[in-house]
This record gives C-alpha cells, structure tokens and sequence, in this order.
C-alpha cells in the first residue's frame, strides 16, 4: 500500500469504496447506507463533528478519499452506540467509524493532534507494556499530553483533589515506579506481535 | 298503491335499553293517532327470532304492506330486519336518541321528543316508499371487451377466462405484449427480490393462444361503444377499414402509457448524444447486445460506467414536465444497473436520484440487493449532461456534500415518466396548443354518451378513479380502467389492477343481468324515472350526473339508462321541477319526513334543527358518535341521503317555511381528492347550496342557519361538536319566525 496515499481515487467510482470494504473493519457495509440521515440526527455530538456518519458514507461512495482519512470526525465518536440502535438498514456505524480512524492511522494519515487519537496512543502503550493500564501513570502522562507547562499548571489545579484521594488511600504515588504489571506479560508481547504479524499479512494480501 | 290498500305496521322494540329510557306508551299512542300507523305493537327484543316472526306473521296474515321499525340504527340488523321487497324504514332510538342524550330528569321530556319524532318521520317516509318496479333495461351478455393488449390488457383477459367469461381483447397494433414486450427482464415480484427476472410476456402471450375464450383482434380500434353494462354495443375497426358490429356485457380499458417524449431534455444530452437513452432505449440496448456485453451506441465501445439519471423530466413544475412520480422508474434503474453488475462487477453503476422510491413488498429487498452487488446510490440533482472527449460529463449538485459534483461516464440513462394513453379530456375544451398540435388525443372508447367520449380524468390526464376509498372504480359504470392508464405503476401494480378491474367487469355484467346497481349501492333494484309531462328540458340532470348514466333522445328529453346508473339520485336532486324520483326514494319520500316532525311553537324554547346527512360517511359516523355516548343536541333531526347530491333545494326551502331554526348538510370531502362516494356529489350539492342564500333573503332569515360540512366517517367527535354549534347559534341569533 506504499502509493495507496497519493494515487487519488476517482470521483464517483467505486475504487475508494473497494479499498473500505476490503481494509476497513466493517467496511463492506458502507454501501448498504440508504442515506435517510437518522445517524447523523442521532449524534448526540453531531454538531461537534465535521462530518457526519452519513455524509463520510456519501464521501466514500464519491472517492474522497484524502478528505476522509485526514478527517477527525471519525475520532469523534464516544461509541454512545445511538447510531447502530437507530439504524433502519441495521448498519453498525459506531464501529465502521473505528475501523475507519484505525486505518486513517494504519495509512498515516490520522491527523496528528487530534486529542482522541492521541489518548489512545497513550493508553495501548500504557496497557500494552505491562499488560496492565497503570492509572496513575497513565493520568500523568495526560496531565503531560498538551507540553510540561500546561501539565504542571493542570496538575496544580487538580492538587487539593489529590491530596484528598491520597488521605483516602485511593492514589498511590509509588505506583506510578512500582508498576504491577501481570504474570508472563512476556507472552503478551509475543501474543501482540503475532497479532500484528497477521493483521499485517491479512492487508498485504488484500493489496497485493 | 292507493292510500287504501296501504298498510302500515309499527313496531316499537324496547329492546337496548330503549324501554327505560323512553315513554313507550306515549310514543305508541303517537305513532298510531299522530303517525297514523294501522297496526302499533311494542316487542322487548325484536331483532330476536320471535320478533322477527311477529312482524313477518302480520305481513303473511294482516296485509301489513309497509313496516316502520322504532329501535336500533338502519345501519344495524339489516339481515333481521328485511321482508322481502316490503319497504321498511327505521326510527333511530338507540344511536340517534337515548345514546346520545344523557339520563337525567331534566332530559327526559326532549329525549321523548326526539324518539316520538322519529317514528313520526319513519312512518311518513314509508308512505312514499314503493316495491322498487322490474328493471326494463335488464340484459345478459357475458362477453367482456378488453381493450389493450399490453400485460394489464392480457392479465385481464386471462383472469376473466379463468372465471369463466368469454373475452375479446382489441389491439391497436399487430402484436400482443405491449411495452412490456420490449423489455429485457423486470423486476423480481417473488422473494429474495434479488435479481431481475423473465418479463412473462411470452408464457401470457401462449396463455392467451391456447384459450379458446378469449378472441384476439389485432390492428384494431373501437369506432363506436354505446349501450349500457349488459348491452355494451361496440363496432371494432381494423386498419384495414373493415368493422364488426360487437356486444359486450362490461369493458376494460387497459390502454396503457406512452413513454415521455425525452426530446424536451435537451439539457440532459437527449439527442445530442447518442449515449444518452431512456429507460426504454436501454433495455433494447441490452436485447441487441451480443451475450452479456453491453455497447455503447455511437462507437460501439463496451461500457465500463454507466449513469442512471432519476426523476428526468418528472416530478418537476418545469413547463412540459410531468409533475407527477412515475413510480417504476427507481427499481427499474436498479434492474437495468444489475444487467451492468451481472455482464461484469467491475462496471462502475451510479444511480443519481433526489428521493430513491421502491414501492411494494419487495421493493426494499430489491434495493439492498443493488446495493449489495454494487449498485451505488448518489443523492443529487443533476443538471446537465454534456459531451466531454470521449465520455459523457454529469454535472449535478450532491444533496448530502451540498456541493457541486461531476462524473464522468460512457452512457446516461435517463429514467423518464409515463404518459397515460388516457384519450381526450371530455372535461375541458382543448387549449390553442392542443389544437394546433399535430398530434391530438386520439379517442380510446369513442362512446356515444352525452357526457363525451372517453372515460373522465382527475389529474394530470390519468383517467378518474375513486383513488382514496375505491380505486377500482371509475365514473362510467361497466368500464374499468386498469393499467398504467390510472395511474402510474409498474408491471407487477399492473397485473394486479388488471385483475381488479377483470373482477369489476363481471360484477358489472352480473349486476346488469339482475338490472341491480353498481357500488355503492350493489344489490340496489331501484332506479330513477321521470315524468315527462313536467320535464322542462334544463339538461341539469344529463349535464350533472357523475356517471354519464343519462343521454338525451331526440326530442331532447333526458333518457335514463338504468344499467350505467349508481343510484345517488345527483339527477333528483337537480331538478328544479322535481320531476324525477325513485321508487324508494324521492322528494316526497324525504319531504314528508320534513314535514312530519312536530314543530314546538316560538315559545316553547324548543328550536329543530334539520341534518340531512350523507349514508356514506356521516351517518355512519353520527351512529358511531352514539356507541361512544358522544352527546349532542336534542333539537336535531336526522334523515340521512343516499348522497348530498341528492339533495332537492326544496327539502330546504321547505324546512325553513316549516319553522325549522336550522339546517345542516353533511357530506364527504370534494373536489381533487374527493372522497365522495358518487364523486360529484358532494360538490354539486355544495355548489346549489351556496345560492340558498337567496331563499334565506327573501324569507328574512340569518345566512347562518343553512350550513353545509364536508365530514369523514372519522369525525365522530367533530359531527357532535358541529351539531351543538349549530344549537349555540341558534341560541344566540333567535328562533325562527317561521313557525306556525
């Protein structure tokens, strides 16, 4: 898929929506969309969005490819699941809109600040180091998300909150060193590496 | 029958209730000194067996030739409560008094008012009700004329054969089948709705071959339909100049459509390209290509993109548009796009639409099926198709991006509407466009009527059907249309609307042999006769019938055809002399009733107020407001009508001189989406009612006091709620001076 980026689908052809029913987790749906727009007035952060579900399928079907992948709308979504509930050709839109960021990014053209995206970054490393989300650190490295100013500062506004929790024994700061990762995580990296390796081979056939 | 041999049995039932709520013996005695009844018997339960038996028992052994029932609505019981051809007519206590009226003290005496009314009015109507004579016009033919040979042409044919009636089907061209004939495939009318499937035109063609029932004549018209259901006399013409004299028992008009002409799309490349094809072009497209290859017509080049224009030249106020939706042309694209999707996958399918419909059970499935193979679907408007090199460029507005898009293709199939082959409009005069125009309307019938030659249309040239609540029927009893001649639709709406109107034929014949009426009066023996001493000529009667049931001789008097008529009594209704009447029905029949209602003078605060209500919708509806206790208005009085279009101005002139306070009118909704049962009554009865103005002028009384509704049979509520409004104006605006 080394020149997928730049060879630009052609408008109205059905080569980019090919490319989303083969790569895109549930992807071969998009073409069932009817297009009544019921997603789009479902949601609830609709407004928030550049695009909604039922115009990314449209541009979909209209080969826009670069606009939709570089979009941030679909990392906008909070899996609130109102859209696959309410779906009259029973499409599951919450996650087409996953699968459709997770390629943006497999194709490296996920925007880069986005905050949702960059969240998610953070916890897969996080869980997938130790096997374990290790709250505290995670939290910090959030506080830290935005450059060490704006960390500092949210972490002083969020002190007498963390002296409170401390007192209640509900933060621990020696966690955040003394990471408790679980049993044989050894093997949870040899088990995400397979993963990948498949998830790899499975696309590089596709688009061979 | 003089007043002599006249015979009335009263029959009072006490039965629901109607025994406690009402003074039964002070009604007795009315309904024998007052209403004059000779025999009055009160029964606890009359619809019951021994009831029954009483009432037949003085009809068998006492001579009684008229019966007035007390008890119940006419609309419940009817199978207890019919003797024969004796006449019987109802009081209605249980809907129309004291389930309407609450039981209290206070009400009594104007709830016993109401009831003693009633049976005064029932007794009064059956003195002018007469056994209902031998229809002279009776006639038996069989044979149903089909005219058409298009699939609903063919379906009809084959499904009246099936019943057992002889068929003649007449073509204008020299082959069966119709437009259907010309396609590829169609759509699918069995489940999965999938792919497209075999059009059947063939197996229906050697149906028909093989059935020696139904008789083909080819290159054939009608040069003349006259007659009536029963006696249809009709000359068929060949292109060859020769005739053949005819006789039918029904027709069906199953004459078809003709593609919209796509020359008046000049913006969508129509003409310009030859890449550019309708609907219809393209399934001969695909016909003539070789195996599965589609070609493109100017080069021959195999079409790798196809885009399928929706809504060309339809559903657009554009002059020389057709504003309607023609309702096949979305699941036809769909299909033709499936004949790219099945020669090859890969062939890029765009179906540019504004509002995608698939009507029909399977319509939907049919939709997901394109989808599934492929088939994608682009909301937009498009606005140009132009040639760009090679290829053909779309340019259309995206509803769903809002902006401007183009595509560029090998062939644009336009999915243009139907015109229905509908003949003249007999309604209206021809415009200049029309008349010079070269090719005019060409008459499908030519019926020899008064009213003109082909079947009346409603909107935009289809022909008139009862479509809200009778879509089978059509306004000239005995002819049916079916097909795409009424309305737009495809070929699986058509086959079945073709064996709706097969069905519709052979009632007509079947109804015509036993001289009854039509809906909505089927079963109905009586019919409306004229007496021609008085008859001034006026023409209202010929001119006002909804059903073109009456010509005029030579002397110009009109001339009643019993089998075309429905019964509404439009033609008593409007004739100023009153010359015309029905056995069982007639000015007297309602006028007595007027008449008999006891009026309370000026004094007594006890003001009447007349409805004369339409069978159809509001009288069902007032019965329905009784089972639902709806109270209104103890100073009403119903007398329901066979139509608002039989309602004689003088029933109104004549309660307003009796010293009615009020007078109400209630009929169906008119005009374009009429639901009036006998489609012009209604309006023609609103029409003479807005000159009763003068009437109230030169008697010095309120406009207000004669109103006229349009009601459905869902207003239970709002009938109620008009009647007591009617009761609080003439609350406010005084009794009538009228009362003597």
């Amino acid at each position: 898929m080394s020149n997928g980026n730049t060879a630009l689908a052609e408008k109205y052809r059905n080569n980019f929506l090919q490319e989303v029913i083969a790569n895109v987790e549930e992807g071969e749906w998009v073409r069932m969309c009817m297009q009544c727009g019921v997603c789009a007035g479902s949601c609830p952060l609709g407004n928030a969005w550049a695009h909604t579900p039922q115009e990314i399928f449209m541009m979909i079907r209209a080969g826009k490819r670069e606009e939709v992948l570089t979009s941030d709308s679909m990392w906008m979504c909070t899996s609130c699941y109102n859209c696959i509930v309410r779906c009259p050709r029973k499409l599951p839109i919450t996650h087409i809109m996953h699968g459709l960021a997770h390629y943006a990014e497999r194709m490296g053209l996920a925007p880069k600040n986005q905050p949702t995206r960059k969240f998610a970054l953070e916890f897969w490393k996080n869980l997938t180091k130790t096997g374990r989300v290790n709250e505290t650190s995670l939290g910090v490295k959030l506080y830290f998300i935005d450059g060490f100013v704006s960390g500092i500062k949210k972490g002083l506004a969020a002190l007498p909150l963390g002296l409170r929790m401390f007192k209640t024994k509900r933060l621990d700061p020696m966690a955040m060193i003394s990471s408790s990762g679980c049993k044989g995580k050894g093997d949870i990296h040899k088990i995400l590496a397979k993963a990948k390796a498949i998830e790899d081979a499975k696309f590089q056939s596709k688009n061979a | 029958m003089s007043e002599a041999e006249m015979k009335i049995g009263a029959y009072l039932c006490k039965g629901c209730g109607i025994g406690e709520r009402l003074d039964m013996s002070a009604i007795a005695m009315i309904t024998e000194r007052e209403a004059k009844a000779h025999i009055v018997k009160e029964h606890d339960f009359l619809c019951g067996e021994e009831g029954v038996s009483l009432i037949q028992n003085d009809i068998d052994n006492e001579g009684v030739n008229r019966v007035a029932i007390g008890g119940c609505s006419r609309r419940a019981k009817t199978e207890a409560f019919t003797f024969g051809d004796i006449p019987v007519t109802r009081a209605n206590w249980r809907e129309g008094v004291i389930w309407i009226r609450p039981d209290t003290d206070e009400a009594r005496e104007t709830t016993n008012d109401m009831a003693a009314d009633y049976i005064r009015m029932a007794v009064a109507e059956v003195k002018f009700m007469h056994k209902p004579e031998p229809n002279e016009e009776r006639a038996t033919n069989n044979r149903l004329l089909v005219v058409g040979g298009g699939i609903s042409g063919m379906t009809a044919a084959v499904e009246a054969s099936k019943a057992g009636y002889p068929v003649t089907i007449v073509e204008k061209t020299g082959a069966l089948g119709g437009i259907a004939a010309q396609l590829h495939k169609r759509v699918p009318e069995k489940s999965p709705f999938a792919e497209p499937v075999d059009t059947g035109v063939a197996e229906l063609i050697a149906a028909i071959d093989a059935d020696k029932n139904i008789e083909v004549c080819l290159n054939s018209t009608l040069a003349k339909t006259d007659g009536a259901p029963g006696r249809f006399e009709v000359t068929v013409a060949t292109e060859s100049g020769s005739t053949e004299e005819k006789t039918f028992g029904a027709i069906v008009q199953a004459s078809g459509f003709t593609p919209y002409d796509a020359n008046k799309l000049p913006e969508l490349g129509y003409g310009k390209s030859a890449d550019v094809i309708t609907q219809l072009e393209l399934e001969k497209l695909v016909n003539d290509g070789a195996g599965d290859i589609i070609k493109r017509p100017s080069d021959g080049k195999q079409v790798s993109s196809v885009a399928f224009v929706q809504c060309a030249g339809q559903r657009s106020d554009k002059e020389g548009h057709l504003p309607y939706c023609s309702g096949h042309c979305c699941t036809t694209s769909i299909k033709q796009a499936l004949y790219f999707k099945q020669s090859n996958p890969g062939i890029d399918t765009n179906i540019i639409y504004t509002d995608l419909r698939t009507p029909g059970a399977g319509g939907e499935d049919f939709y997901r099926s394109g989808q599934d193979k492929g088939v994608t679907f682009t909301k937009g408007n498009v606005s140009e198709v132009s040639s760009e090199g090679d290829s053909l460029a779309v340019k259309f507005k995206d509803l769903i991006l809002n902006e401007d898009a183009q595509e560029n293709v090998d062939l644009v199939v336009l999915a243009t509407g139907m015109v229905p082959n509908s003949g003249p409009n007999i309604d209206s005069e021809l415009t200049e466009e029309e008349k010079n125009a070269e090719e005019k309307p060409i008459s499908i019938l030519n019926l020899n009527y008064r009213q003109g030659s082909d079947m009346p249309q409603l909107k935009h040239g289809f022909n008139d059907s009862h479509f809200i609540c009778f879509p089978y029927e059509t306004r000239r009893t005995g002819i049916y249309t079916s097909g795409p001649v009424r309305r737009p639709m495809d070929i699986f709406q058509a086959k079945e609307d073709a064996t709706g109107a097969a069905l519709k034929g052979i009632q007509a014949i079947e109804n015509a042999a036993l001289g009854r009426a039509a809906h909505p009066r089927s079963g109905d023996l009586s019919f409306p006769s004229f007496q021609k001493s008085g008859c001034t000529q006026c023409k209202r009667c010929t001119v006002e019938c909804p059903f073109g049931a009456i010509d005029e001789d030579e002397q110009r008097y009109p001339q009643f055809n019993e089998a075309r008529c429905r019964r509404c009594g439009t033609c008593m209704g409007a004739c100023p002399v009153r010359v015309i009447s029905f056995k069982n029905y007639s000015v007297d029949s309602v006028g007595q009733q007027i008449k008999n209602v006891e009026m309370p003078d000026e004094f007594d605060e006890k003001p009447r107020i007349l409805l004369l209500a339409c069978e159809n919708d509001a009288y069902p509806a007032l019965d329905m407001a009784g089972m639902n206790r709806i109270e209104y208005s103890a100073f009403i009085r119903i007398i329901p009508v066979r139509c608002l279009g039989s309602v004689n101005l003088i029933w109104i002139t004549d309660a307003l001189n009796s010293g009615f306070d009020g007078v109400m009118l209630m009929g169906c909704k008119k005009g374009e989406n009429y639901q009036c049962h006998f489609v012009k009554g209604s309006e023609l009865a609103q029409i003479r009612t807005s000159k009763v103005d003068d009437t109230l002028q030169s008697l010095s009384l309120e406009p207000e006091r004669v109103e006229t509704h349009e009601v459905a049979i869902t207003d239970i509520e709002r009938i109620p709620q008009l009647i007591n409004d009617m009761a609080a104006t003439i609350e406010r605006i005084g009794m009538s001076p009228f009362k003597f």
